[in-house]
């Protein structure tokens, strides 16, 4: 890649941002060539954070692999275990006590609100503004005190396992959420104050990078960026899996498909995901939180797939497995690495400054995309 | 009352006194150079412990506060933290302007303070072009910019600069215009006449509504001249890790770091004596009584009152506002406040000619 580096025939400038930039929000290589401040090409280079989390996960048993998804996308660890979760479960036809699944529901839909949280403080910061940041962890604080209580973790919690989740929830759980609840609806006028209103803001973001459908659908966006461009795409509605088919709430869409869009949807998305904890947290049935599994879990011969939506898009769980302990091949379809093959193509012709605002409601998690 | 010349005087006959001409010379300028660099490294701590204070409280939380009392010694630590650093120069840089243009920047920002007039009397040089001094130098510090994204050999750099130069090149105008409106209504350049000419009322208060134009219209221009946000597209820390200065460390960033907040203080200063009377205390046009009381608020409160509540406000937008996109930020001066300048500049003309102003 030296050669590349430097300028290109035409005179015009080829730029490294990353692997160390303060809007890459973790280790992400953009190779981009600009003329003047106009963008020419995005070249993603991946690699810097790979772990090689799926082979690892080949030679772990079908209880541990689980703790190493959280490491994935460390901002939805619950939803990751979760998806984890689900496929040894479909393998094994283990019936998971009502109990189990809305707790997991419950943290599923923390987790997302925690996750759109950060986002909008980092989404604010790319544009410029320090100070949303703060605003949003304030909020988002709440919720890991709450995850820290019940699962002993703040980020990578590794709660749920096949059968069900790790342990029953905290004493406090429901008296805590519900004053997060509280304090969201106390807080929340604040962000539409601080930035959706703001001229600035709009401006940024109204008109950039537009996603059409068609070629959303094309490279395999998913998530708030796919929905932003109106093409709906909510596992939660279209695959339900727990019970999110039972509970009432909309798959949020909106049509434009530029940047301000894909903002709109994850701040819409919040108060569904509020809406959810509202409608369970009063309603969490007795019973077990586990399954009686066995000690040692084998699942038969074949190959299971299951997906969900986490915050970030559609995550898939594939397992092949040949009847032993641990999975024969596996393969994790992650949200992340197609939002991102989308980044040129939206990118060009725009300015270097809206490269920084579509990373930002691209809402990359880079130890996602490398896993 | 002891004034700048009574102090400026006594130093100098003690010096006549006691030492020939040639050395009481020498002597004065080690003085004024002493004072100049005091009063420059002074205000830029208090400035960023300032801005870190503030922004702090905007981002509720308490910034510093581990160094001294309630952390009032930050930034002293770092400016020493600073001071001790390798100042690097990357390889492939024009060394001679890589390390010239920091100290340019500095000039600029120390020649700057010249015409400022901080209390009554206290004004190191009352020259009869005083507003016309500071737009002329502070133009300069473009160039310092420039150079300095030239020099170092890197790309962020460069599109800093280049985007600075940009900038400031254009908001130039608006500031001017806005600037020659107080001119106009005065009809003297010396910051000292502007300064008397609102002993019976600011400016704000006297010019109807193109003067509070004018004064909006010089507040966003100056915001993006000094390169802060929303106008801070020079460094963009978000796009261009730290434009121009990315490349520097040690005292040669600091030198550039302390020069962006004195030019924030002298623009501030500026517009307090353009607009809210400098020194001069709330009179309100011949209320004898009420401007007496008024004049027993020393003339030094006056101004860094009004100087570091224009500071304040600056800095509000610093951590309220996101960015401006480069092609945003040109169209807002070249088809927004320009045109309005100038067609504001021709009412505060008509004002000026037909007397309306109170």
């Amino acid at each position: 890649m030296i050669e590349e580096i430097g300028t290109t025939p035409e005179g015009e400038l080829i730029i490294n941002v990353g692997p160390q930039h303060p809007s890459t929000h973790g280790v992400l290589h953009l190779v981009i060539t600009l003329s003047g401040e106009t963008i020419r090409k995005v070249e993603p280079h991946l690699g810097y954070i790979h772990r090689s989390i799926e082979k690892m996960c080949e030679s772990l048993t079908y209880r541990q692999f689980i703790y190493v998804t959280s490491r994935m996308d460390y901002l939805s660890a619950h939803i990751n275990n979760h998806a984890c979760a689900l496929v040894v479960e479909k393998g094994l036809q283990i019936e998971v006590p009502a109990r189990a699944q809305v707790i997991r529901v419950l943290m599923d839909e923390l987790t997302r609100v925690a996750s759109h949280e950060l986002w909008w403080g980092s989404m604010a910061m790319d544009l410029g503004a320090f100070t949303p940041f703060f605003h949003a962890f304030r909020e988002r604080e709440s919720i890991n005190e709450i995850m820290e209580e019940t699962c002993g973790a703040r980020l990578t919690m590794n709660y749920m396992v096949p059968g069900g989740v790790v342990q029953d929830i905290h004493p406090n759980f429901q008296k805590k959420v519900k004053a997060f609840l509280q304090l969201y609806k106390l807080k929340i006028h604040e962000y539409d104050e601080l930035v959706t209103g703001n001229i600035i803001f709009q401006n940024r973001m109204k008109g950039v990078g537009i996603i059409k459908p068609e070629d959303a659908l094309s490279y395999g966006v998913t998530g708030p960026a796919a929905r932003g461009s109106g093409l709906s795409c909510d596992v939660r509605k279209i695959y339900p899996y727990e019970i999110y088919d039972k509970l009432d709430f909309e798959e949020v869409l909106e049509t434009a498909g530029d940047s301000f869009a894909r903002y709109m949807v994850r701040i819409r998305e919040m108060q569904q995901s509020i809406r959810i904890i509202e409608q369970l947290i009063d309603n969490i049935p007795e019973g077990d939180f586990q399954a009686k599994t066995k000690a040692v879990l084998k699942l038969p011969k074949g190959d299971y797939y299951t997906r969900v939506e986490t915050a970030r898009g559609e995550l898939g769980v594939y397992i092949v497995s040949e009847g032993g302990t641990t999975p024969y091949r596996i393969k994790f379809r992650s949200p992340g690495f197609s939002n991102l093959s989308i980044l040129d193509h939206i990118a060009r012709g725009s300015k270097l400054g809206d490269l920084v605002a579509m990373m930002g409601t691209l809402d990359l998690v880079i130890p996602d995309i490398d896993r | 009352m002891w004034s700048f010349n009574h102090i400026a005087n006594s130093i100098h006959v003690w010096l006549n006194a006691n030492f020939n001409p040639t050395w009481t010379l020498i002597f004065e300028m080690v003085i004024a150079g002493v004072a100049v660099i005091g009063l420059f490294a002074g205000l830029g701590l208090v400035l960023v412990i300032m801005e870190r204070k503030v922004a702090a409280w905007i981002q509720i939380r308490l910034g510093p506060n581990r160094v001294g009392p309630k952390g009032l010694l930050q930034s002293l630590a770092d400016t020493l933290k600073l001071l001790v650093k390798e100042g690097l120069t990357p390889n492939g840089a024009d060394k001679f302007l890589f390390n010239l243009a920091p100290f340019i920047a500095m000039i600029v920002a120390m020649l700057l303070m010249a015409p400022i007039a901080f209390a009554k009397d206290f004004q190191l040089w009352d020259l009869n072009i005083g507003v016309l001094y500071i737009s002329a130098i502070s133009s300069i510090m473009v160039i310092s910019i420039l150079m300095a994204g030239w020099a170092s050999n890197n790309k962020y750099s460069l599109m800093g600069a280049m985007r600075s130069g940009a900038q400031i090149v254009s908001y130039e105008l608006s500031a001017g215009l806005s600037v020659l409106a107080i001119v106009v209504l005065t009809g003297s350049m010396s910051i000292n006449d502007i300064i008397y000419s609102q002993a019976d009322g600011w400016w704000i208060f006297k010019g109807h509504i193109p003067v509070i134009i004018a004064f909006v219209v010089f507040i966003i221009a100056v915001t993006a001249e000094t390169n802060r946000a929303p106008f801070d597209l020079a460094e963009a820390e978000s796009e261009l890790t730290a434009g121009f200065h990315t490349e520097y460390s040690g005292m040669k960033f600091a030198l550039f770091f302390l020069a962006e907040y004195i030019n924030v203080f002298i623009v501030c200063a500026l517009g307090a004596t353009l607009f809210l009377g400098g020194w001069m205390p709330f009179h309100i046009g011949n209320w004898e009584g009420f401007n007496h009381v008024m004049d027993y608020i020393p003339s030094s409160i006056w101004f860094f009152g009004k100087t570091f509540f224009m500071i304040f406000l600056i800095m509000w937008f610093r951590w309220t506002f996101p960015r401006l996109r480069i092609d945003q930020l040109l169209n807002l001066e070249w088809k927004y406040l320009l045109p309005i300048s100038m067609f504001n500049l021709l009412l505060v003309t008509l004002i000026a000619i037909m007397k309306w102003h109170f």
